[in-house]
């Protein structure tokens, strides 16, 4: 069975190395054809009655992903060589061929074409490695008629002139993409299909996109060696480009080799650049590097901005302030220290697809034909796309996805295809679903074998649970909950019980989740992918199927539920006297909401059992906060909105700052203390394969803002610890009431994010967490709806012996792979909640224009940036006219305030202003909210 | 990176998890020594060459009046790398698998019927593919067989890991360095027992099972190959010794083994005397 065949391949690890590989060919690799009665049954065989079996080549795969996404395309066969050449040249678009191979619903059967025995090729003299490998499709293609006989018809697929004219001078079925899609004779199908670029087969019928104006608008990339050269000697220099999500003309590289960002001003110096692209920059001129003012946005294409609710500045702005800059209008020895550059190549492409609308334009006569459209994204930073359509009637007021395949010197725009439409423009459904779709969020129904893993509903507490020798029954111990208002889905509760020596026993118990969520089960896998339930306004998006999160898990009042306790005895002084770990069995005596656990503290009449435990709990939560504080956690702060939204209509009714009480904070601060015993009990015993979770201490340059906007209002802010930090953030006050947590929300927005991490992967000192300033932590509270929590309770369990380790831990890459997902799933999960915020703000202020008080964020040259505290809103005023470059007004950087010289009007940082605020739709299709100074 | 194909299961060169790489034993290829072979995993190929029992050398090294005293002595050819790295002889790499071949190999040889004689298993790597281990105990078991040392049992030996979440049989060199455990087992085949069991790496013990068990597995098809060979040597020196009566071509090979005696001898002589040719 075994054919050994040796092949010989040199490989450059610094210098030039023979290496040997056995590759074995095999006579056992089944073609997957359900006709076929030769070869073995695989079990997603390509059906027996497919019109073709279609053999696709590379660049089809890497082009045309979108289209072989499309149901109608079935009957794959994907070569190995062809699925090792994607994986090598895009592994985008290889994972998303790798999901279609492997979904149940579609025929894409994987022949290993490679290792079978008449299938195998061996490079010929002379040769290149890619007519190699189109040969190998040729010759395989050709297998695949001669074994499957004439009864099936086998096509190549493929975009290459001269692969397709080989394939038919050697007797084999090809055709262009295209072609086939013609043939198909689905007429949505063809906007699909990428328009093939200048080295493929030439379709008749394309017509030249631009004939006009064949004006070559930007510089030629530079070839891969030259650029790698030029990396080598400082010429050019290496960065990950941002575009500035305030104006989408100016980006920022950050450079290591020169330890500055570079700024890159305009679409030309850009030179096609996306965000996110790694791209290769050359420094300009020194006496090129005039001073850019920093506008809000000048788009001299399109008029447009974005009102961006609370973005994260730390990636938005420049990391660094230019502290040398005086006033702009020093025109003559304004040349910046900053460095100004240019794109000169780019090494890796972050091309993705968009979500965003057509630019509205006439229809163009003789409808039914090919139609060229402008897509604007919905992202800003992304230019316009140029498509095109045979559908254009019905794309024009829809929302759509389109994805980019290429972008030419001579185009002014990037040229790409249309994926598929969403919904209507406006319609808020469709809306909320462009949110989830950029944020990579999957909101698809559990499938059937997801569902399958759940326990029989309706569950019950059985006897075998109870007799579980590890399962303590604490069902006669007074647990309750304290939760937001409606909330459904409680993953934690508390017991607060004084013992006869004065101290109290303290339980927090946390959903066991992981009872009914079993490692490597369908279910599991789905909720790892997931990675966090995400809260939209009005809407949840759940991590488990609903039975889970809101009956089985969830520890409602009075059903007795399983759960996994952390128990401490504390003293009255909240020292921690002993730790105990238990599965539990828990029967919770109430469900309240924060308010009502606030008002029964309050309510001084109240002395029963209850009460009495929430007092307890309360001082002791007290004493444990003041005891953080001074180890030097910080309280930051956040502008959190809560929306009441109508029941009907799902329209926002009103809409105000979430408000924090003290029960909240009781709450909080018994999750936090269970979270840190549990990372320390995990790391004794798991050193190398814990979950934590860290908040790295910012950087000096991302407490910059900050510190200037502080010292621009007399305030000094020591930032040299978390500790002064948090000192001097409390210190912090003046006659202004909201001036304090003005500061704090600014500095919130200086924070580096939270992140989870693998134990192994990092030194102890590395896993300290800032914002907590706890050496530990880790997120164990919340298996519901998060699932590092999930990891967290296996990890314990293992721990206490209960349950065994899974084999995910003995896999360190495979754990941190997990880990950096999470943290993806969690970001997004914050982003689209942010984004769903300033959705349903929007919807809100379209019928309510309003007056408002509103502070200062941020002093820009043409303009300034304002927050509303009432609502949670941030967005830019302009003191001057659009296009208007800010002449007459002039920045103070130092002080952050912006003045109108000749007369006493100066605006300043923090200072309070009352703004109007009214939805305009200055282009169709784009609402925006607009913000006015009165 | 994968070294199972989740589409379609496949390893790096084209096995299935559950795979040898081809299997290649030759016996008798050191003429000088009593008894030798060479043996081939994949790539990774081993000569052997058994010399004893014959009396013991330094008479210090003799532990037990009982018993034959087993030495062996494993290298690694200078070339068996890519890199021609010059490895000094004795690197504790080298004493400990030298070790290990013994006490594997002693756990074989039946010692308490040579006593005060001493057996030396010289195993040299010319290829080195990952495996080494196993293939080394291979071939000293078909060595010791040629040299007609007794023995309980044919050992055999073979190595699997466990990466990408499958159990994976006969690591080679990419797979072996991928920094997943690796468990190297020696089985005697028939009386089903474990004379080595070597991992240096944390694997959980359900996981670990399965993966001895593929190695087990692994062995037992080493065994029944080496079985093989060892027979079909048999019937060579059947024939070479004129036992079978269907033997013409034995006859002529067996002339052509006498004229080659003679003319080493006549080497030799050459050499002793100095002569010009």
């Amino acid at each position: 069975m075994l054919q050994s065949k040796t092949f010989v391949k040199k490989t450059k690890a610094g210098r030039v190395q023979k290496v040997v590989r056995e590759h074995y060919l095999r006579d056992d690799i089944s073609c997957g054809a359900a006709s076929c009665s030769t070869c073995g049954a695989v079990e997603h065989p390509l059906s027996a009655d497919a019109a073709a079996i279609l053999v696709v080549d590379t660049n089809v795969v890497l082009h045309q992903i979108d289209l072989l996404e499309n149901p109608v395309i079935d009957d794959v066969v994907l070569l190995s060589v062809v699925l090792d050449e994607v994986k090598n040249k895009n592994l985008a678009v290889f994972n998303r061929i790798k999901a279609l191979c492997s979904n149940k619903a579609r025929r894409f059967f994987v022949f290993t074409n490679e290792h079978h025995r008449d299938t195998y090729v061996k490079e010929m003299v002379g040769e290149s490695p890619n007519d190699r490998n189109d040969r190998a499709i040729r010759v395989a293609t050709r297998w695949y008629q001669s074994h499957l006989g004439e009864n099936v018809k086998v096509l190549l697929i493929t975009n290459d002139r001269d692969n397709k004219r080989k394939a038919i001078e050697e007797g084999i079925n090809a055709e262009t993409v295209e072609s086939y899609v013609r043939s198909l004779a689905q007429p949505g199908l063809l906007d699909l299909v990428v328009i093939s670029t200048s080295g493929d087969v030439t379709m008749e019928d394309v017509e030249d996109l631009r004939p006009s104006k064949k004006k070559v608008i930007y510089s030629e990339h530079k070839p891969m060696s030259e650029i790698t050269a030029g990396l080598r000697c400082r010429i050019y220099h290496q960065g990950k480009l941002r575009v500035n999500r305030y104006n989408p003309f100016e980006a920022y590289v950050g450079s290591e080799s020169i330890g500055d960002e570079i700024v890159i001003h305009g679409r030309s110096n850009m030179n096609r650049a996306f965000d996110g692209d790694i791209v290769a920059v050359e420094l300009l001129p020194q006496d090129q590097w005039h001073e850019s003012k920093s506008f809000i946005a000048d788009d001299d294409e399109d008029q447009e901005e974005d009102v961006h609710l609370a973005p994260n500045s730390a990636d938005d702005a420049p990391r660094k302030a230019n502290p040398a800059q005086s006033t702009v209008s020093s025109s003559a020895d304004s040349v910046s220290s900053r460095p100004v550059g240019r794109v000169v190549g780019i090494i890796k492409r972050n091309w993705n697809s968009y979500c965003g609308s057509l630019e509205p334009m006439p229809m163009p006569a003789g409808s039914g034909g090919v139609a060229h459209a402008l897509f604007v994204s919905k992202d800003r930073r992304i230019p316009k796309i140029r498509i095109q359509t045979r559908q254009l009637g019905n794309l024009l007021d829809k929302r759509i996805i389109v994805a980019v395949d290429s972008w030419d010197v001579l185009s002014r725009y990037p040229s790409g295809h249309y994926v598929r439409t969403i919904g209507d423009i406006g319609d808020k459904d469709t809306e909320t679903e462009v949110v989830l779709i950029e944020n990579d969020i999957n909101t698809r129904p559990f499938s059937t074998q997801v569902l399958a893993c759940l326990p029989p509903l309706p569950w019950t507490l059985s006897p075998e649970d109870l007799a579980n020798p590890n399962r303590q029954d604490l069902r006669h111990v007074r647990v309750f909950s304290v939760d937001p208002p409606g909330c459904r889905d409680i993953d934690d509760a508390l017991h607060c019980t004084p013992l006869p020596n004065g101290n109290f026993e303290v339980g927090v118990h946390i959903a066991d989740v992981t009872n009914f969520v079993h490692p490597s089960t369908p279910l599991d896998e789905e909720a790892s992918q997931r990675g966090t339930s995400v809260y939209l306004v009005g809407q949840r998006i759940d991590m488990l199927p609903k039975p889970l999160t809101e009956d089985v898990c969830s520890l409602r009042a009075d059903v007795e539920r399983l759960a996994f306790s952390v128990i401490w005895e504390m003293t009255p002084h909240a020292d921690i006297i002993s730790t105990r770990y238990t599965k539990s069995v828990i029967k919770s005596c109430a469900a309240m909401s924060y308010v009502e656990a606030q008002a029964r503290m309050d309510d001084s009449r109240l002395v029963d059992p209850l009460t009495v435990d929430l007092r307890n709990l309360n001082s002791l939560a007290k004493i444990m906060r003041h005891r953080r504080c001074e180890r030097g956690a910080l309280t930051l702060a956040s502008a959190e909105v809560k929306f009441e939204i109508d029941s009907e209509t799902h329209d926002p009714l009103d809409i105000g700052i979430y408000q924090i009480r003290e029960a909240n904070q009781m709450i909080e601060e018994f999750m936090l203390a269970a979270n840190i015993s549990v990372a320390e009990k995990i790391l004794k015993h798991f050193p190398l394969c814990s979950l934590l979770r860290r908040h790295p201490s910012p950087t000096k340059e991302m407490l910059e803002p900050l510190l200037r906007t502080a010292s621009s209002v007399g305030l000094n802010l020591d930032v040299s610890s978390s500790k002064a930090l948090a000192e001097s953030l409390d210190n912090a006050k003046n006659d202004d009431p909201y001036f304090n947590k003005l500061i704090r929300i600014l500095a919130t927005r200086c924070m580096t994010q939270a992140v989870y991490f693998c134990s192994g992967d990092l030194t102890f000192s590395e896993y300290y967490h800032y914002g907590l300033a706890a050496s530990l932590y880790t997120h164990f509270t919340s298996p519901i709806r998060r699932y590092a929590d999930v990891i967290v309770h296996r990890l314990l369990a293992a721990a206490l012996d209960i349950a065994k380790l899974p084999p995910l831990f003995q896999d360190g890459p495979q754990l941190t792979g997990v880990a950096d997902n999470l943290n993806y799933r969690h970001r997004n999960a914050q982003m689209a909640s942010r984004a769903s915020v300033e959705l349903h703000t929007l919807i809100y202020f379209r019928t309510r224009p309003m007056d408002t008080e509103a502070r200062i964020v941020k002093i820009k040259a043409n303009g300034f940036i304002v927050f509303v505290p009432k609502f949670g809103i941030e967005g830019p005023i302009y003191l001057t006219p659009k296009g208007d470059k800010g002449g007459d007004w002039v920045v103070d950087e130092v002080h952050q305030t912006v003045t109108k010289p000749g007369t006493n009007v100066s605006y300043a940082v923090l200072q309070t202003v009352m703004i109007h605020m009214e939805v305009v739709e200055p282009q169709p299709h784009r609402p925006k909210l607009q913000l006015t100074l009165i | 990176m994968e070294y199972v194909n989740p589409l379609t299961g496949f390893r790096v060169d084209g096995r299935r998890p559950n795979e040898m790489r081809q299997l290649k034993g030759e016996v008798g290829v050191v003429a000088r020594a009593d008894g030798s072979a060479m043996f081939e995993m994949g790539n990774t190929r081993v000569i052997a060459a058994v010399y004893g029992p014959r009396e013991v050398q330094i008479k210090g090294q003799q532990v037990s009046s009982e018993e034959a005293l087993v030495r062996c002595e494993y290298r690694m050819a200078d070339f068996s790398t890519g890199d021609r790295r010059r490895k000094p002889k004795g690197d504790r790499r080298s004493t400990e698998i030298s070790l290990v071949i013994r006490q594997t190999m002693e756990a074989s040889i039946l010692t308490h019927l040579m006593p005060r004689s001493q057996i030396d298993i010289f195993v040299q790597v010319l290829q080195a593919d990952g495996g080494t281990r196993a293939a080394c105990i291979n071939a000293a078991t078909l060595a010791l067989a040629d040299a007609g040392i007794p023995m309980r049992d044919i050992v055999t030996s073979c190595s699997a890991g466990y990466l990408c979440s499958t159990p994976l049989l006969d690591l080679n060199y990419i797979e072996d360095s991928a920094g997943g455990p690796d468990v190297t087992v020696g089985i005697l085949a028939k009386m089903d027992k474990v004379t080595l069991l070597q991992m240096d790496a944390k694997l959980p013990m359900d996981t670990f099972e399965t993966v001895m068990e593929l190695a087990i597995e692994g062995c037992k098809a080493i065994a029944k190959y080496i079985r093989e060979v060892l027979l079909e040597n048999t019937k060579r020196l059947e024939c070479q010794r004129c036992l079978r009566p269907d033997f013409v071509s034995g006859h002529f090979l067996q002339q052509t083994y006498m004229y080659r005696a003679i003319f080493v001898e006549i080497k030799a002589y050459k050499a002793a005397f100095g002569s010009e040719d």
